[in-house]
């Protein structure tokens, strides 16, 4: 029943990688800021990826992943072209409602910067002035750089250790931007729940809308578990089917960063489990290729 | 009918009822009566010719009970199961008012079963009506839908989110109450009725409902997605790590495997001690998963008392054997935390029962000054649910304003050829009652698409076409 190719891959480093999954009606549904959950095995964990861009034409949708864990591990090893994911489920949650926002800082941080790239597409299709700005740990972790060039009027590139760009954090690029234009009506931000978090304090004093991406910890994705419940002022709010995009000044983070760390020690667990099998993989193997 | 051990089976999944051998349900069936005013068959929401399957079983024909019971329910290895039997036909039941009711509920059971394990399956000869039928949500009432249309000669598609299809039954429902190859065979024989599964799709987002009857050539669609949305208590600590819905640690535990964890990725630790809020099946189904994922101690939470319990006796008294231990009327009013985001404790206040409510039930009322603390490191929230907003927040239904889907009460919706029920339209019921929903949506949906259904008479009023039922037997109407 799995026919979800992977129809590409692209490695942008040895923990970032992409893949195009084909889908052609998920292609044609998808809009930005939705996300997919994902299967890798009949034994594996649904996994929330937000998908970072769609191509209607040649059906495939675009997902970018960091190998952390132990499911995005077996990902990267076992994601080859061709190879077919067991289950792919989607569009899901909310589309980013395109705004009437004339000028918009687009702030992606590390992965983030994926899933911010059709946002900002999307703002420039609609006329609005976009500023880009990405951020990235150091130079040899840089991705999609050439397509931020080509979609925004000016683009900020920060690294955190100055090996390329501004040297700094996105919050760096976000106050250098706001200095040459303060006019801006609206930023986005997606990345880690830390540098959002920041993110959303370097422009709060600024009185500007700034509208983050959540993607806490899930199981079916369509509203039904409750384990993706996030503080959003006075509410709880599903992040699945209310969000995921929320207005970033009213989220508690903090509740939020807590809740992501919910299964730290399982997932520690499956990760080790999951090495030293792969450890003793490999001396099979090379045990195979000595003995011929 | 013969169980598992409560000590040896609260740590494994195994069934906790063994069913009956021939034998047993034969001595069973002996006990009814064939009463003539069949009590039972009016107690049962989808009306099973009772008496007669039991009759059949009686003369040592399985079959041609099975033959009986298919005939208006269709999945009897899973009603048998889960139905609250108690409230519907064996609360009627006449030999009940002074003994043990018949075991109704148990000889569909060993009837159901014995039709999985011999491979039966009644496909009648079915004429292609030409329409094509779409349904949302594989559970109880999709499942229900899908097999009166598959019947009536339609080309019918299910559309589940998950990556099985079953819904409630696969997810919720644990494999030590109802075991997974049951659902399967059910399953199986809808696809024989020619019923096709479309697992990975989310109706709603990968295409809207509209489009199905616009673009997809559907004629007719049947949304049966259940309630869906958790209901959170909203006392302090809520958002604690410790502090799950039920149907979450649910889900984990039967559809994702989490009890096999690491062997399959989806993990769901469980504390050393739980506590579970609320008094339902799926709170019962919670505690009882519980105590198999190896918590030490497992307390039940209710604000009123066992009388008012909504859970099916069984399930209650299932649990307490198991080592569950209840504390009727007591609310939590706040989740201790444990100074690192998990839970330390649950305070609660004591309560007492008031006047009827408009449900029927004593109203729960705190009791001032009674709050203690008590010691706990999960805590599960199984206090019902929400209307799921999907499908509200993607098409132009109405809804009423809890948020479930309004419908007329042949169950048709406000968008021309779309039906609902189930959860979804009535808030949290049971799978029984989602079935006989789905059943009655498809006798709705039967008439809209003008198939002639067999069960009804064709001629209801006394005119037809402007003629008379006095004159019609002189007027010849050329079809």
């Amino acid at each position: 029943m799995s026919n979800y190719e992977i129809a590409k891959r692209e490695d942008y480093s040895d923990v970032t990688f992409l893949l195009e999954v084909r889908h052609p009606m998920m292609a044609r549904a998808a809009r930005p800021g939705q996300f997919v959950v994902v299967m890798l095995s009949e034994h594996g964990e649904r996994v929330p990826l937000t998908i970072a861009d769609f191509d209607r034409e040649r059906g495939t949708i675009t997902l970018v992943i960091q190998a952390v864990g132990k499911t995005t591990r077996q990902m990267q090893q076992e994601c080859r072209v061709g190879a077919s994911l067991y289950s792919l489920v989607g569009p899901m949650g909310i589309p980013t409602p395109v705004s009437h926002a004339r000028k918009v800082i687009c702030v992606g941080g590390g992965l983030g910067v994926a899933p911010v790239y059709p946002q900002a597409r999307a703002l420039k299709e609609n006329g609005a002035c976009v500023i880009g700005v990405i951020g990235f740990r150091s130079k040899d972790l840089v991705f999609w750089e050439d397509r931020f060039r080509a979609i925004c009027d000016e683009l900020i590139l920060c690294s955190d250790d100055g090996s390329v760009g501004l040297h700094g954090r996105v919050t760096a690029g976000i106050e250098e931007a706001l200095k040459k234009h303060p006019d801006v009506d609206e930023v986005i931000a997606i990345g880690p729940p830390i540098m959002m978090k920041s993110c959303v304090e370097t422009t709060r004093p600024h009185k500007i809308k700034t509208m983050v991406s959540l993607n806490p910890i899930m199981v079916d994705g369509t509203g039904m578990c409750g384990g993706c419940r996030v503080k959003v002022g006075n509410e709880v709010r599903f992040a699945c089917v209310d969000g995921p995009d929320f207005d970033g000044h009213l989220v508690d983070f903090d509740d939020l960063m807590v809740r992501l760390r919910r299964h730290g020690k399982e997932e520690r667990r499956a990760l080790e489990r999951w090495e030293k099998g792969c450890r003793m993989q490999q001396s099979i193997n090379a045990a195979v290729a000595a003995s011929r | 009918m013969r169980e598992q051990d409560p000590v040896a089976r609260a740590r494994n999944f195994e069934e906790v009822a063994c069913g009956y051998h021939p034998e047993d349900a034969l001595r069973e069936s002996e006990r009814c009566l064939l009463c003539p005013d069949q009590p039972c068959v009016s107690g049962c929401p989808v009306g099973i010719d009772i008496p007669g399957f039991i009759r059949k079983v009686n003369e040592k024909d399985p079959r041609g009970a099975y033959d009986i019971l298919t005939a208006t329910s269709l999945l009897p290895a899973i009603c048998g199961r889960v139905c609250p039997q108690e409230n519907q036909c064996e609360g009627r039941c006449t030999v009940g008012q002074t003994l043990e009711p018949v075991a109704i509920g148990r000889l569909e059971r060993f009837v159901g079963d014995t039709a999985i394990r011999e491979g039966w399956a009644n496909v009648p000869y079915i004429e292609p009506a030409g329409f094509k039928v779409g349904i949302v949500g594989s559970g109880p009432a999709g499942m229900a839908c899908a097999a009166d249309m598959a019947k009536a000669g339609c080309e019918v598609t299910v559309y589940e989110a998950f990556h099985q299809a079953g819904g409630v039954l696969k997810y919720g429902i644990p494999d030590f109450r109802l075991p997974n190859p049951v659902i399967d065979a059910e399953l199986a024989n809808l696809e024989k009725l020619g019923v096709r599964f479309e697992c990975n799709t989310l109706v709603g987002r990968l295409f809207t409902l509209e489009q199905m009857i616009t673009e997809m050539g559907f004629d007719a669609v049947f949304i049966g997605t259940g309630a869906g949305y958790p209901t959170m208590l909203g006392i302090p600590g809520d958002s604690l790590n410790g502090v799950l819905s039920a149907n979450e640690l649910l889900t984990r535990c039967n559809l994702m495997r989490g009890r096999d964890f690491p062997d399959f990725d989806t993990p769901q630790p469980i504390g050393r001690r739980v506590a579970v809020v609320g008094a339902g099946n799926t709170a019962m189904d919670a505690m009882r998963v519980s105590l198999r994922l190896g918590a030490e101690k497992v307390y039940c939470i209710y604000r009123r008392s066992r009388q008012e319990a909504p859970a099916r006796a069984e399930e209650i008294h299932h649990a307490g054997e198991e080592g569950v231990e209840f504390h009727w009327l007591t609310h939590p009013v706040a989740i201790l935390d444990d100074g690192s985001g998990g839970v330390r404790g649950l305070r609660c206040v004591r309560m007492e029962l008031g006047e009827p409510d408009d449900t029927g039930r004593r109203r729960p009322m705190p009791v001032a000054g009674s709050e203690f603390d008590f010691e706990c490191d999960l805590v599960v929230y199984a206090i019902g649910t929400n209307a799921n907003p999907i499908m509200g927040q993607t098409s132009g239904l109405r809804l009423n304003r809890r948020g479930y889907i309004d419908t007329d009460e042949n169950l048709a919706t406000s968008l021309a050829g779309v039906f609902a029920g189930g959860d979804i339209v009535t808030g949290a019921a049971t799978v029984i009652q989602a079935m006989g929903a789905g059943r009655r949506a498809a006798a709705g949906m039967k008439a809209y698409l003008g198939i002639r259904d067999g069960s009804r008479p064709y001629h209801s009023g006394g005119s037809l076409f402007g003629i008379s039922a006095a004159e019609r037997n002189f007027v010849r109407i050329r079809a």
